[in-house]
């Protein structure tokens, strides 16, 4: 049976860009560990000859012509922005400190 | 309170047509009675994150202006309206009941959104829900939970509960909902309501906050089946904003009800799904629902038992799938377009910040279901896990397809029980999940699904909801159906269910 360490839990926090802190992990870890036990139920299941289905309705690529519509201005598309500047969106620091 | 908001959504139009009201004296009547009774996050209702008394009344006094002039655009035209707080609304806070999203104002409307307001039904506010759509309770809403009108110690069921309170709190005659794993149908069934998921694509997402892409379906909220008909009626058919659309004419759903309301279902072929009975199903909603598909045998139509095996497994499926769509979903809240920004002390780099802000913005339902779908993806365990989820997705379809070839559409309790005490399930995300146990199957095949009231339960006095299930690009029957069973209960019952309700404005 698949079970998470505390430790694996505050590593998919941090690929998932949360940050925990240990008691949020005290906390959240055993309840992810009660729910990855419900769902691993589903191993097995189903046969190798099962195909997987990733969309309920089958349906193929839609395409429309390639003209120009109507889209936000970027007064628009910045509204929300916590930071713009020069019509911009205005970002902390990119590069890590280990880069 | 005026009487005029215990009336249906049909009769108000009708009132409009025959000049016996306007526009902006039902809208005002609407937000008295949102005034009156929807408190805030501390006592009341609260099934409205928002309300827009200016705006609504606008809309309204324009309503009633074209009516003057002859020009009213649509039936519904002037019938006010409330909307699901994840479905993005031009100039009007969308919050997704998230605080990652507090005060964040769309530069656009969603299609269904754009639907509504230009066949001109005025827009109330926005309703509270389960943060972006994760719970059966709406609980898990950073702003607050709402409270059952039936029982304010209780839940109105999620992730709409706002929708389904503040229709049958008499707050709204109509609402938009959105159900991934029944967020439309439970509330409908634990607030004695009527709620419809759509075939998947029959209605668009396009401006829809998604959770699960190949889940999430936009859909009517109402308090009679007819009301859900013309409601699915104006909000459904193609749009080439949203590339899962379903490029098919929007079915007669009205004609439908209409038809089913006058109680004849000879010849219709019932199933009865076997595996959702059993342990953890309340007595009480069983016995009503026994008795609802006696009364199907009734009216005329043909029940036979039906064993859907692969539906014990949909739950297991759903909660590997709907994280691992969410967490690729949620990864767009990075602090950096809109919403939150949480800046740590020193000078952070832009993922400190991400993660600071991740952590402050989402709810803990939020953080555990991002987790595990990070879980299902990573390498390693993506075919043990996403890999098997989808798989099973595929003999639950195969399931329905055999099911359908026998029988016209299946039928189920919507919810395992009536609606629980609120922090019943706060901290227990698996008993939370199994409210979901008879909606999930449908958003997995894309089928479309209705929640009719089926009564109250013996045991507590609270509604139970009787499911009915069609096969994808079927809702008709799901309206026919529906609206015969209505149509008979509302006989016996001698009235509508919410004439049973307790009355929220003292001393009336």
């Amino acid at each position: 049976m698949a079970q998470i360490s505390r430790d694996e839990v505050a590593h998919l926090a941090d690929l998932a860009r949360i940050d925990l802190d240990d008691a949020e992990l005290d906390h959240l870890a055993p309840q992810l560990n009660v729910i990855l036990e419900a769902v691993a139920s589903i191993s097995g299941v189903a046969g190798d000859d099962v195909p997987p289905t990733s969309h309920p309705i089958p349906l193929t690529n839609v395409f429309r012509e390639d003209v120009v519509v109507p889209g936000l201005t970027a007064e628009q598309a910045l509204s929300g922005a916590p930071e713009a500047e020069e019509q911009r969106f205005r970002v902390p620091r990119i590069l890590g400190d280990e880069q | 309170m005026s009487e005029l908001i215990t009336k249906t959504a049909a009769e108000l139009a009708e009132a409009l047509a025959a000049g016996e009201t306007t526009s902006v004296e039902l809208t005002q009547v609407h937000l008295d009675r949102i005034a009156a009774v929807d408190g805030d996050a501390e006592a009341g209702i609260h099934a409205f994150l928002h309300v827009d008394p200016e705006g609504a009344l606008a809309q309204a006094a324009e309503s009633d202006a074209r009516r003057a002039a002859g020009e009213t655009r649509h039936l519904l035209d002037g019938v006010p309206i409330a909307v699901k707080d994840v479905l993005a609304t031009q100039g009007l806070p969308t919050t997704c009941g998230s605080k990652i999203l507090e005060g964040w104002v769309p530069p656009y409307d969603a299609t269904v959104v754009r639907r509504i307001k230009a066949a001109g039904l005025p827009i109330l506010g926005k309703t509270n829900m389960d943060e972006f759509a994760m719970g059966s309770s709406t609980e898990h809403s950073a702003y607050g939970p709402t409270r059952n009108p039936w029982d304010q110690t209780r839940i109105p069921g999620g992730s709409g509960g706002g929708s389904a309170a503040a229709v049958a709190a008499f707050e709204a005659p109509l609402a938009l909902g959105t159900d991934t794993g029944g967020s439309i149908r439970q509330p409908g069934a634990v607030t004695g309501t009527v709620g419809v998921k759509p075939t998947y694509g029959g209605v668009s997402r396009y401006g829809l906050v998604a959770l699960a892409n190949s889940l999430d379906q936009v859909g009517p909220v109402t308090r009679t089946v007819l009301d859900s008909a013309l409601l699915h009626e104006l909000i459904g058919g193609h749009d080439p904003l949203d590339s899962t659309s379903v490029d098919a004419p929007v079915g007669s759903f009205v004609e439908a009800a209409r038809q089913g309301a006058t109680g004849d279902l000879a010849g219709l072929r019932v199933g009865v799904i076997k595996e959702l009975a059993g342990d953890g199903w309340q007595a009480g909603v069983m016995q009503r629902f026994a008795e609802t598909v006696d009364l199907l045998k009734e009216l005329g139509a043909e029940v036979t038992e039906i064993s859907c095996p692969s539906f014990v497994h949909a739950m297991a499926a759903y909660y590997l799938i709907l994280p691992a769509e969410c967490s690729s979903n949620l990864a767009k809240f990075d602090a950096m377009r809109y919403g939150l920004r949480v800046v740590p002390e020193g000078d952070p780099s832009a993922e400190a910040v991400m993660k600071a802000t991740r952590d402050a913005g989402f709810g803990d339902e939020v953080k555990r279901r991002i987790m595990i779908g990070t879980y299902a993806l990573s390498s390693g365990y993506y075919d043990a896990y996403y890999g098997q989820a989808q798989k099973v997705r595929t003999l639950i379809s195969r399931d329905f397809a055999a099911a359908f070839e026998n029988v016209d559409v299946l039928v189920s309790p919507t919810s395992p029980t009536t609606a629980f005490a609120l922090g019943d399930k706060l901290d227990d995300p698996l008993a939370m999940y199994l409210q979901d146990l008879a909606t999930i199957p449908a958003n997995l095949a894309g089928v479309p699904g209705i929640s009719v009231p089926a009564g109250l339960a013996d045991e507590d006095g609270l509604p139970v909801g009787f499911q009915v299930l069609a096969p994808a690009l079927a809702d008709e029957r799901l309206y026919r159906v529906g609206a015969a069973v209505e149509a008979a209960l509302t006989t016996r019952w001698g009235g509508p269910i919410l004439a049973k309700a307790p009355n929220l404005e003292g001393g009336r």
